[in-house]
């Protein structure tokens, strides 16, 4: 579960003029309906018959190979709700997604400010910053344990520094390991979030900015009362973004706790890959993964409504 | 000018580059320990003691990487080019016809946006299954086909909305049929579009990991992604080795990142020109 592909406020924001406009042409009718098949045939078979059936599953106790199966109800859904693991998991993933949406989105958005001054760096600076997003997210979890393992680079950079008392088994502490995670993910995709608000920045009018500037505004001033309000709306549908992939976290994890320690970071995907496809128990996991689905879908309706509000 | 250069400017850049020397760290710390020999255990910040090629030698013979890479590039070519295809079909016609089927079609295919892959992951395994394509590197090409195509819909459909109907006009006129129109007319068109979506979509299918976990995981056709976890499996404890099958495995992706990063990050942040 590698980043989704995601679809940027800048596309959202054009998409909703676009579709508002009437059809047109008279090229319209002479296109064959039967161009849609293929791509509604492979998408079909991927991902909404399965998701279908994912979604009958959880209501049954179907076991992946008998003839036939019964419905059984919210058996699964309440099975959840009294499982310390599936729970562990729900706790975890939102926790994780909402650190790492906050997280990411201000240190991402401080960037692009800075960014967008008169520096003259600026396009190397981006060039860096953005590197990791492209990168493994796997390769990027299995840096990161070593760089966070008990003898890493992070304890040998704080012994160096006589700051012996901070080390920590990062990543076997319950305590630490989910936060540990968080660092992995936050250096991995700050870069993203950086982009796409530089993307907003570089579009917003000058002329306003430099009226604020003549009016005697401070930089804080300016970013509060007009930078900020022309950008909120790619700010909303880029928070939500990130939480929906932060909730989908399943690389990182696997490559640097598996889960561990003691469930400290067990997520929804962790649970769903142990439970359906090593455990075997289907219905659980689906049922799990509904759940998941049901959350998503949510936040992307938000996602949506925010988009066609705008212009 | 009202943005003049100065003192604090000055002070800003320096300390953005101090962020960008902790921000490389972890790619320096990667690099350095797989480069430097077996025997030299001087940890992966400092430059010093003896350097040689072992790891790599050790990571790709032992790793058995060669294959992988094969696997991998295969998967993402042959991904990339059915999504390009059948996607291109698909947002012409729904880009076209206007009619309120056609606009619910292009919903059913936005569906796939918001449809978490853990959803439906599962009883996919199943179906392949039952059709005998676990363990092929052909379910994985599917797999990564069908994810993307959602996105790569959008993003084509809403640049076909945007663009002149001229030149299909012009060609329907002149006895033109569709099939031709679609590839000398309709193609070039889309070409920016097509460049955002083979861009994105490679990124994330030459990255994923999950799937063919699922799929391919103890096979002779893993992805290099997936034979990487494997190799760490075996050599927990061995970083050098670990890290030079890591940067074997990151280096494609990180040169392309710095050959085509222009078109990468404009693809992320939506600036689409057309």
């Amino acid at each position: 579960m590698s980043r989704s592909l995601t679809i940027s406020p800048a596309v959202w924001q054009r998409a909703r003029k676009v579709s508002a406009r009437p059809g047109r042409g008279f090229t319209t009718r002479r296109v064959p309906f039967w161009f849609v098949l293929p791509a509604l045939a492979v998408y079909g078979f991927v991902t909404l018959v399965p998701s279908a059936r994912g979604g009958l599953y959880g209501f049954s106790d179907w076991n992946g190979f008998s003839e036939d199966f019964n419905l059984v109800g919210f058996e699964n859904y309440v099975r959840i709700f009294t499982d310390p693991l599936a729970l562990a998991a729900l706790g975890n993933t939102f926790t994780f997604a909402l650190i790492t949406m906050i997280l990411q989105n201000a240190l991402g958005l401080v960037l692009a400010l800075a960014l967008n001054t008169v520096i003259k760096s600026s396009g190397v600076l981006q060039t860096i910053f953005f590197a990791p997003v492209v990168l493994t997210p796997l390769v990027c979890g299995y840096i990161w344990s070593y760089l966070l393992a008990p003898t890493g680079a992070v304890n040998t950079f704080l012994t160096s520094v006589g700051l012996d008392a901070l080390r920590q088994n990062w990543l076997g502490d319950p305590q630490f390991a989910l936060g540990a995670v968080s660092v992995a993910y936050l250096w991995q995709f700050t870069g993203f979030s950086m982009v796409i608000y530089l993307a907003g920045l570089k579009a917003l009018p000058s002329e306003v900015i430099e009226a604020a500037i003549i009016d005697g505004a401070g930089p804080v001033r300016r970013f509060v009362s007009i930078v900020f309000p022309l950008i909120n709306g790619a700010v909303v549908i880029t928070l939500v973004l990130t939480l929906i992939n932060g909730m989908g976290q399943f690389d990182q994890v696997y490559a640097m706790t598996e889960g561990g320690p003691l469930r400290a970071t067990e997520t929804i995907s962790t649970v769903v890959f142990k439970v359906g496809f090593q455990g075997g128990d289907l219905p659980y996991a689906t049922a799990l993964a509904t759940v998941m689905a049901v959350v998503v879908a949510s936040l992307a309706t938000i996602q949506y409504r925010t988009a066609a509000r705008k212009d | 000018m009202i943005n003049r250069y100065t003192g604090r400017t000055f002070v800003l850049e320096v300390t953005l580059w101090i962020a960008a020397a902790a921000f490389v760290v972890p790619l320096f710390a990667l690099v350095n320990l797989a480069l430097k020999a077996p025997r030299n255990s001087t940890g992966a910040l400092t430059i010093e003691g003896e350097y040689s090629l072992e790891n790599f030698a050790r990571a790709w013979v032992d790793g058995k990487l060669g294959p992988a890479l094969v696997n991998s590039i295969v998967v993402l070519v042959a991904s990339v080019l059915i999504v390009l295809l059948v996607a291109s079909l698909a947002s012409y016609m729904l880009a076209r016809i206007t009619a309120g089927w056609s606009r619910g079609l292009f919903y059913v295919f936005m569906l796939g946006l918001v449809i978490p892959l853990q959803l439906g992951v599962l009883p996919l395994f199943i179906s392949m299954r039952d059709i005998g394509l676990n363990g092929s590197i052909l379910a994985v090409i599917l797999v990564g086909a069908g994810h993307s195509i959602p996105f790569a819909v959008f993003v084509i459909t809403m640049f076909l909305r945007e663009s002149p109907l001229d030149f299909e006009d012009a060609a329907a006129l002149d006895g033109c049929g569709p099939i031709r129109i679609f590839w000398y007319i309709v193609v070039p068109l889309m070409r920016p579009a097509l460049g955002t979506v083979a861009i994105l979509a490679g990124i994330s299918i030459w990255n994923s990991f999950f799937v063919p976990l699922l799929f391919l995981s103890g096979t002779g056709n893993e992805t290099l992604p997936v034979r990487i976890s494997g190799f760490v499996r075996t050599y927990t404890a061995d970083w050098p080795a670990v890290f030079a099958a890591l940067v074997i495995s990151a280096a494609p992706i990180l040169v392309a990142y710095f050959a085509l990063q222009k078109y990468i990050i404009q693809g992320f942040a939506g600036g689409l020109k057309g």
